[in-house]
């Protein structure tokens, strides 16, 4: 079966219907396996002591929140240029898993700034970029509850995702392009990781812990989002049928 | 285990995200309830989708 056959949704719910409970023990596993190293594994930083702990969910979720939106803007493209009958779906159902991964990177990276840096936030490039992303993410999801038809909300909100995309390469590389307080980057680096192997192995079981929690959400959202345009189009056709005259034979799309 | 001086913020931060992610579990599985109850509805008023549902959810 080709990818392109999992645009019909029913074969989509089928897929996730397979799919999710592989994924959800998978997810449930990594995570045990990567809090146990996290916390008895996993030694103290020489100048942080145990705070380094909390970039074990502080790196993880700021991954996410920017793959997240690399999603939804794949996803845009999908539903601007092919049509895919799933990308706006996808694209809607992962707004608000973003904007939760966005709120987890900035909340433990305040709680980790005050020991570390003296200070919860400061208005540099790193924190303010993820900062847009964050509102972003709430912009995108009051739009797409503003619009009633889902296709033109959907098409409105392609294009604000697209342009919203620009702000990627600034959270990216603010730490390079600004002075901040933020460190550099030290695990995504052309001339590789500069972490001891023993921190190293605890965070990257963590990201993919919350990479595969991301896709479990994801699907679990995406089939929601499925039934509420089936439940739209069944009252939309009843509402339609009890029209007397021409009307009533409308039939809208689902 | 003694997480040192600092042990408010670590926890606090694992708590927060902990607390995140029970929020969004939550928001998946009510808005699941919700949306079948609505399609079970419409089946008992007789409105159905042309072709059968034989995916996971009970709709008719």
């Amino acid at each position: 079966m080709a990818f392109w056959d999992y645009a019909n949704p029913t074969r989509f719910l089928r897929f996730v219907q397979v799919v999710l409970p592989w994924l959800t023990g998978l997810c449930l596993l990594l995570f045990a396996v990567g809090l146990y190293m996290s916390f008895f594994v996993a030694p103290e930083d020489y100048q942080q002591g145990d705070t380094v702990r909390i970039m074990y969910i502080h790196v993880p979720a700021a991954w996410l929140c920017m793959m997240c939106y690399s999603v939804m803007t794949l996803s845009s493209i999908g539903t601007l240029v092919w049509k895919h009958p799933l990308a706006d779906v996808s694209a809607k159902s992962a707004a608000p898993i973003g904007a939760a991964f966005t709120f987890m990177a900035l909340v433990t990276g305040s709680l980790w700034g005050k020991p570390m840096w003296g200070t919860y936030w400061v208005w540099d490039a790193r924190l303010t970029s993820v900062l847009v992303l964050f509102i972003m993410y709430l912009g995108l999801m009051t739009l797409w509850r503003t619009m009633e038809d889902p296709i033109k909300a959907g098409k409105a909100a392609a294009v604000l995702t697209l342009v919203g995309a620009l702000n990627l390469p600034i959270i990216k590389f603010s730490v390079d392009w600004w002075n901040t307080l933020h460190q550099p980057a030290s695990v995504m680096r052309f001339d590789g990781p500069t972490i001891h192997p023993d921190i190293l192995w605890p965070l990257l079981v963590m990201a993919v812990a919350f990479t595969l929690m991301f896709f479990v959400l994801h699907l679990m959202a995406m089939r929601n989002e499925i039934l509420r345009r089936r439940v739209r189009a069944l009252r939309m056709r009843a509402a339609s049928a009890a029209q007397p005259g021409p009307a009533g034979a409308a039939q809208p799309a689902e | 285990m003694d997480l040192g001086p600092h042990a408010g913020f670590i926890l606090a931060s694992y708590g927060l995200c902990l607390l995140t992610v029970l929020v969004l579990i939550a928001w998946v599985r009510l808005d699941k309830v919700a949306q079948e109850k609505a399609l079970n509805d419409l089946a008992d008023q007789g409105i159905k989708r042309a072709r059968p549902e034989d995916g996971s959810t009970q709709v008719s």
